[in-house]
Order: C-alpha cells, then sequence, then structure tokens
C-alpha cells in the first residue's frame, strides 16, 4: 500500500501539522513516511503546502506531482492541485471561500465545511483536526487510534490535556463528509 | 513499534546526532533552510549533560574559526550553514585543510549564486569538491539522501576527519534539511577526556603535560621547500583518502540500458524517474555518488559500459556532469538536466527530460 498525499491551503490554517500528525500515525503503524514541506519566507496568509506520504515500502522520491489524495484548502491550492489528482484519485476541499469549486469528472470529489464548522466552536484551531477526521473517512489510511497515538508523540506533554478536544474534532470531521 | 524509532526533519536529525557523538562544540550563525540545526542544538541544552559548547557566533567568518580553535585542541567541533554562509568559511576551510585539522563543516544548500534563494540547490558541488578556498586541498564531502544518513553522516565525517586529519564536509540540501522522515540515533556517547584526547591527538594544543614537545599548528610557512614538503604530504593524504574511502550506491546497474548518476535529493527523484521508467518497460540503472569527493569515478565507468547513454541530474546547470564525463571518458553519450535557483523538478519532468535526451 502506498499513499502519495498533499495538503494545501494558507499558511497558518494548520496545513504543515496536519501532515506531520498524518505522518506520525503513520509511524505508529510502523509505515515508512516522509513529509515534505513547500518551505519559503510565506507566513500566516501566504500559501503552504506539504507532500506526505505513507508506504509499506521504502519511499523514493519526497518530491510530486501526482497524488492519490488532495486536500485543498483554499481557492489557489484547488486551482494548482486539482489537475495533480492521479484518475482516480481523491479530492477533499473545504467550501469556505471557494467560488469556482473543481470540475474533473475522473476522480472523486468531496466537499466538506470544516471551517463553517470550527467557527460554530468557536475554535478556530480545531479545523485541521476536522479536515484530518473528513480524510480517514473517505481514505481510511490510518486508524483514528493511530492519529491519537501520533499527536500524543508529536505533542510536547503540557499540550496533552488538549488531546480529548482533538479527538472530538477528529470524530466530528469525520460526520463532515456530504 | 521500534521506541528509537522517530519523526524528525534532517537538521533536527543532524543536530540530535551531533550531540550524540560526543561533540564538543558547535559555532554557527542561522541562516534558512539548515537554522533547526542551532535551534536543536539550544533546545536540547547538551552543556547541561555533556558539557558540549553550543555557541551562535557573531558571524559565519567568526564560526569557522571559532571551529579552528576547536580542532586544533583535538576537539570534534562543527559548524553548519548554507550557501552564501559557506562562501563565507572558504578561508577558514582552507587553513583547516592546511593545518591538517578535522572538523565538521554542513553545507544546507541554497539557491545561488549570491544571497539568492531559501530553496533547495546543488550548486555548491564545484566549490565543495574542487577547492572553494584557495590553495591545492580537499575536504572529504558526503552527500546524504536521507534523514537516517544526515544523522549517519555525522559520524561517519566526523570518524574520518580525524582518521586523516582533514576537513570533512557534509554536502546536503534544503530538501533533505527539511523534509522529516523516519529516523534512528544511535545511543549517547560520552565526549572524549583529555587524556583520550592526548592519546588519539598528539599534534593537539592542550598543555604540555609531562612536559612533551611543544605542538605549533599553524598554515603559514615561509620556508617554500618546506611548504612544498607540506604540499607533498598533504597529497600523499588526498591519496590514501581516495583508495580507501570511495562510496557510493548502485541500483540495478548491471543490466540497464540507460544509466542516471544524481546524489542527495536528486538521487530520491531520480529513483522514482527510475520506477517511471520500469512501468514503461526501460531499464534505468541509479548510480548516486555517497562521496562526492573523492568521486566514485570507476564505478560509474564499470556501470556505463552497457550502458547506451547517461543523465547527470543535478540542482545545477550542470557540476557533477564533468566529473561524469572524466569517469567515462566521453566514451559514451553524457546529458544533463537541472533546475536551478531553488526549483526542484518533479519526477515526470526529469523522466521526460530522460526520454527527450537519450532515447529521442
Amino acid at each position: 500500500m502506498k499513499e502519495e498525499i498533499i495538503i494545501a491551503g494558507f499558511g497558518g490554517q494548520g496545513v504543515l501539522s496536519m501532515g506531520k500528525i498524518l505522518a506520525y500515525a503513520g509511524l505508529m503503524e510502523d509505515r515508512e513516511v516522509s513529509w515534505m514541506p513547500s518551505y519559503g519566507p510565506e507566513q500566516r496568509g501566504g500559501t503552504a503546502n506539504v507532500t506526505v506520504i505513507l508506504s509499506d515500502e521504502l519511499i523514493s522520491s519526497p518530491i510530486l506531482n501526482r497524488f492519490d489524495t488532495a486536500i485543498v484548502l483554499n481557492q489557489q491550492s484547488l486551482d494548482k492541485f486539482e489537475n495533480e489528482v492521479k484518475p482516480g484519485g481523491t479530492l477533499i476541499y473545504d467550501t469556505y471561500g471557494i467560488h469556482r469549486p473543481p470540475v474533473r469528472t475522473d476522480i472523486n470529489v468531496f466537499r466538506i465545511s470544516a471551517m463553517e464548522q470550527s467557527f460554530k466552536l468557536k475554535n478556530s484551531k480545531t479545523f485541521n483536526m476536522l479536515v484530518l477526521g473528513a480524510l480517514i473517512k473517505v481514505r481510511p489510511i490510518v486508524k483514528l487510534e493511530s492519529i491519537i497515538a501520533g499527536l500524543r508523540k508529536a505533542l510536547p506533554e503540557r499540550l496533552h490535556h488538549l488531546l480529548p478536544l482533538n479527538q472530538e474534532a477528529l470524530e466530528l470531521g469525520m460526520t463532515l463528509i456530504d | 513499534m521500534n521506541d528509537k524509532v522517530k519523526l524528525m526533519k534532517g537538521n533536527e536529525a543532524l543536530a540530535i546526532s551531533a550531540i550524540r557523538y560526543g561533540c564538543d562544540g558547535y559555532f554557527g550563525y542561522p541562516i534558512t533552510p539548515q537554522s533547526e540545526v542551532l535551534e536543536t542544538l539550544e533546545a536540547e541544552m547538551p552543556w547541561e549533560t555533556t558539557g558540549m559548547v553550543v555557541l551562535q557566533a557573531e558571524s559565519e567568518l567568526a564560526a569557522i574559526n571559532m571551529v579552528y580553535g576547536g580542532a586544533a585542541c583535538g576537539k570534534a567541533v562543527f559548524t553548519s550553514s548554507s550557501s552564501p554562509g559557506v562562501s563565507l568559511m572558504q578561508e577558514g576551510i582552507s587553513y583547516l585543510a592546511a593545518s591538517e585539522l578535522p572538523a565538521l563543516v554542513v553545507n544546507v544548500m541554497r539557491g545561488g549564486p549570491g544571497l539568492g534563494t531559501i530553496q533547495p540547490s546543488q550548486s555548491d558541488y564545484f566549490q565543495a569538491t574542487k577547492g572553494g578556498g584557495h590553495g591545492d586541498y580537499h575536504c572529504i564531502v558526503l552527500a546524504p539522501w536521507s534523514v537516517q544518513e544526515m544523522a549517519d553522516f555525522v559520524w561517519l565525517g566526523w570518524d574520518l576527519a580525524f582518521k586523516y586529519r582533514n576537513p570533512a564536509m557534509i554536502l546536503a540540501d534544503g530538501v533533505v534539511g527539511q523534509m522529516m522522515e523516519k529516523v534512528i540515533i544511535p545511543e549517547q556517547r560520552p565526549r572524549r577526556t583529555e587524556d583520550q584526547i592526548r592519546q588519539q591527538c598528539p599534534w593537539a594544543l592542550n598543555g604540555r603535560k609531562g612536559h612533551r614537545k611543544q605542538n605549533i599548528i599553524s598554515s603559514l610557512e615561509l620556508d617554500s621547500h618546506q611548504m612544498e614538503k607540506n604540499n607533498l604530504r598533504f597529497q600523499q593524504t588526498y591519496a590514501a583518502i581516495e583508495a580507501n574511502e570511495v562510496r557510493y550506491q548502485a541500483i540495478d546497474c548491471d543490466d540497464a540500458d540507460y544509466l542516471i548518476v544524481a546524489f542527495g535529493s536528486m538521487a530520491r527523484v531520480s529513483l522514482k524517474v527510475k520506477e517511471l521508467a520500469a512501468e514503461q518497460g526501460i531499464k534505468v540503472g541509479l548510480i548516486r555518488p555517497i562521496t562526492l569527493w573523492p568521486f566514485p569515478y570507476e564505478a560509474i565507468s564499470n556501470a556505463a559500459k552497457n550502458a547506451k547513454g547517461i543523465l547527470v541530474v543535478e540542482l545545477s546547470a550542470g557540476q557533477m556532469i564533468e566529473d561524469v564525463k572524466l569517469a567515462v571518458e566521453c566514451q559514451k553519450p553524457v546529458e544533463h538536466y537541472g533546475r536551478f535557483g531553488g526549483i526542484v523538478p518533479t519526477p515526470e519532468e526529469v523522466f521526460e527530460a530522460f526520454k527527450q535526451k537519450l532515447i529521442k
């Protein structure tokens, strides 16, 4: 099994963190993992994306332009990455701020409204966990327990009291698929 | 899951691995894309545990000369920087080589020339392997292609540097520095005691205990005849390194119709190109030089014997290609594909170039 994933959005949305938690979840399942950020001078408000690969075999290139799954969280990223999903692959996008929805019919497109949901929760920081929940609902590439275990490993102990909140957001995210 | 397996960036793994080696001191000045080296060392606070010094110098010049001072005392010391910063260090690196001092210099390359960009590049190949500073000298140059090798080459680099009394360089790029992968870092080794350093490095400046003969470390020699003798000694060292320390990885080269030669991150991308080629029934072998100096001329020459053509893939306008051409003595077509200024090509892009340039 090999899953090549791109996660893209605005800087500050938790794109890189989401990728990191996904990579940690892969680590918990003894998979080979690779996490490659598009690093640059951008900060909050700029664009950010990360390529995450989970595989049962050694990973060759950490840099790709064909993905099994794309998670796009703003219009620019949708414009850029819709065409980079492999035929038959998966595209998950958040509807917030999207005025040109995806047009491809040879891929599986899923819309979520995680941003609106995070507004309802009055906690914008849960946004990326809602999205990650939606991802594993659509593509069960890692187990929910592995993500929680990965979070436990990725987060410093002083933040472990936030684990239940993150778990709730992940579970809620799993219900957001239309 | 093996508890020793960690998920880390290349830069972080390199920093932790240096502490575990029993490193005595780090001197550096922050620059993207390797700032995590200093950040990780500061966060780990090894001065509280092993007693290792971690110092943010006022400049790259200061940092490399602090390395010179530490190395002259027989200490395991290193610095890290990225391309423009490593340019500033070249004088000091030449002095390290001339003074026959073991030290480790890490270059996580970014796009140049000049201050350039902060994205990945491999355009310091010439600088690293053909001198960089002035005079007839070589650094031992190691090119990691994974986070694991970022950790491992710290140990290998210092071991070789001490073995040959010569500076070693880890020549990485922004991809290998910034990406996260699984890594296992060796257990903590104690720093060497002063007595152990006296034993291993009888040339070191560490006090004339037992009224030993005075040690002098200097790169200056006003007597030309003596300076020539020194140079001949350096050349003997380089010949020994060339004879003993060539490292490379050859993947499926034996029955390959075509060969790709690439190092570091571009070898990873090229491995994917090899997979794409295999899907179309094209047999491609990959040779990845691990030591860029000494360069694996013979391995490439042997692997090229049955190949119809060779593609050299680099994040530069074509630097390592000169060594590949030397290796095959221009008896095979050697083509180049590169992007520069911080642009990293995708596997598909390289594969298209491969087909255009070699299959036609």
